[in-house]
């Protein structure tokens, strides 16, 4: 069975809500069905055949071609299965996901995989704010599963966050690992103002010098065990962190947000 | 049965069914990684007053081990998996917590999950982190040479513990002789321990006393200085009886560790002093695993 491919015949001027094509809503429809499926786009209903052309039968690997960043809710609350987006991806990318592995060939908008819980997500793009954060007024974010951004990411990367990990090959904005409940971020590039605000427990883990807040205290250069056992679980990853090059062990220990529960840490590479 | 002219006696060595997991205790060298294992398998020769028997199965070279490091393998077997759990937990909070530089880790994945180091972590009163990584869940409890690393749980299975064999020689030297060439074979077969000092046991009991209080006492009938007075199962040229207590994880594991050490003693054969072989049993009503040497041996 060849990969179920929905190619953008034309971009929308309103945003369309995605939700309906996840794989596990697919999979005991025809492909008359799904066609007939019909997607919010603005104020009005949208068929599917009427965005898309539709090829392939396999309902568990989606391909949506040509996407454009309109396109929210891809993959939302996916369950198994994969989706492959050729293009831009709207926002709040991979919801709620639970497993399956979910690639975007470009950009991404806000909250992609926000509150998601398990599975793979790929950004051969950027990603933008709130990656892996909550939903505005709840009070977890991303709760397990790996994110890896080849780009870079917008503000409040990992907001809320609860479980899971973050890898960022570029840099990330402003806020990275805001209010973060626990779980790791790890960032290559540079990162921005107010790195870790409100932070509670979890790990940022820095190839570069941060600039940090008062809240954040030196607590020296330490070897830390846990490290290779970390690097060596990216190893099977299509990343940079999956290079043993990268890996280290060696760390200067920042703890923090000292404004809030403290038992935070921000790990500088030496 | 005579193997190189030591007779194979025709009886079984009788065990019994325990519960038991595996552990990696990892270092910055080997030295500390064995010094911990050492610790943490002290005092663990039989179940009758150490909780558990415990042993040092194998020295892990640094790519076998999760972190990298030198590490050690040790099997703890216990008769329950409650007892297994609070002996494991003692032992790992006393020995490998408090040892330098030491990391430790499930070395067993399956079965049902009990504390490695789940509860250990509070030693850390707040400071302790979690993470969760390819499933596993691991704490980091700071402490004062840097940072304890452990796994939460490691996996409990069901095992076999108390397969044997004696050395029948001719005397105390020669049974010893023989029980060290036994136990360095031995000891390059997997998922067995041979919990005794050294691996040889010199007191086999046999099960209950004249004093009421106690279980067990002395094998008179194996003991070569009451020949003359005791319903013994010596002839007169025997001077000394060892044993080898082999705990496995499987019965296979005791049949292939029993059958290398057997042929290690035999091929010192009768021309050294080793004159039988021999086994403990208790009549066959007690442990549901039967280890017939012959059978084993052919």
């Amino acid at each position: 069975m060849s990969a179920l491919t929905f190619t953008v015949k034309q971009e929308t001027a309103q945003r369309v809500d995605m939700s309906p094509l996840s794989c596990q809503l697919l999979k005991d429809l025809s492909i008359a069905e799904i066609a007939a499926i019909e997607l919010q786009n603005g104020k009005r209903k949208l068929r599917v055949d009427e965005l898309f052309e539709i090829a392939g039968t396999d309902t568990q690997q989606i391909v949506i071609k040509n996407s454009f960043a309109k396109l929210d809710f891809i993959a939302k609350d996916l369950q198994d299965g994969t989706v492959t987006v050729e293009g831009e991806a709207g926002a709040y990318l991979a919801m709620g996901m639970k497993s399956g592995s979910v690639t975007v060939n470009g950009n991404t908008g806000l909250y992609a995989a926000c509150e998601m819980k398990n599975g793979l997500l790929t950004i051969n793009g950027n990603a933008g704010d709130f990656l892996g954060g909550a939903l505005p007024g709840n009070k977890q974010g991303m709760k397990g599963g790996t994110i890896i951004v080849k780009g870079n990411v917008g503000q409040r990367a990992g907001d809320h966050m609860r479980r899971g990990t973050m890898l960022i090959e570029g840099n990330a904005g402003d806020y990275c690992g805001s209010r973060m409940i626990a779980g790791t971020i790890a960032v290559m590039g540079s990162t921005g103002r107010f790195l870790g605000y409100a932070m509670q427990r979890g790990t940022l883990l820095l190839w570069q010098q941060p600039t940090l807040s008062a809240t954040f205290n030196d607590c020296g250069s330490h070897t830390l065990a846990f490290l290779p056992i970390l690097f060596k679980s990216f190893a099977k990853l299509d990343s940079k962190f999956a290079d043993a090059a990268q890996a280290f062990d060696r760390v200067q220990r920042f703890g923090g947000d000292m404004a809030e529960k403290g038992r935070a840490e921000v790990l500088v590479k030496l | 049965m005579i193997i190189n002219g030591v007779s194979i006696d025709a009886t079984f060595a009788e065990a019994f069914p325990m519960k038991a997991t595996r552990a990696i205790i990892t270092a910055q060298n080997e030295k500390w990684a064995m010094i911990s294992a050492q610790a943490m398998t002290g005092f663990a020769t039989s179940v009758i007053a150490c909780g558990c028997e415990a042993g040092i199965e194998r020295v892990l070279d640094p790519s076998e081990t999760p972190d990298g490091r030198p590490g050690v393998a040790i099997l703890i077997f216990a008769m329950g998996g409650k007892g297994l759990a609070k002996q494991l937990e003692t032992r790992a909070g006393q020995c490998v917590l408090t040892s330098p530089t030491s990391a430790l880790f499930a070395g067993i994945d399956e079965g049902e999950q009990i504390p490695l180091g789940k509860n250990l972590r509070y030693f850390g009163d707040g400071f302790q982190t979690s993470k969760k990584i390819d499933g596993k869940r691991y704490w980091r409890v700071p402490v004062m040479d840097g940072e304890f690393l452990t796994e939460a749980t490691t996996g409990r299975v069901d095992a076999v513990g108390g397969g044997n064999f004696l050395v029948l020689a001719q005397s105390q030297h020669q049974a010893l002789a023989a029980c060290e060439a036994a136990i360095i074979e031995m000891k390059k077969m997997p998922n067995v321990i041979m919990p005794f000092p050294g691996g040889v046991v010199r007191s086999g009991s046999k099960v209950g006393s004249k004093y009421p209080a106690l279980g067990a006492s002395t094998n008179d009938a194996f003991c070569p200085t009451l020949k003359g007075i005791t319903k013994t199962d010596l002839s007169p040229e025997i001077e000394s009886v060892m044993e080898i207590v082999i705990d496995g994880l499987s019965k296979e594991d005791i049949d292939n560790a029993m059958r290398v050490g057997i042929q290690a003693a035999c091929d010192l054969g009768a021309a050294n002093g080793i004159k039988r072989i021999s086994a403990g049993n208790y009549g066959g009503k007690l442990g549901p695993f039967h280890f017939h040497l012959q059978e084993i041996m052919a």
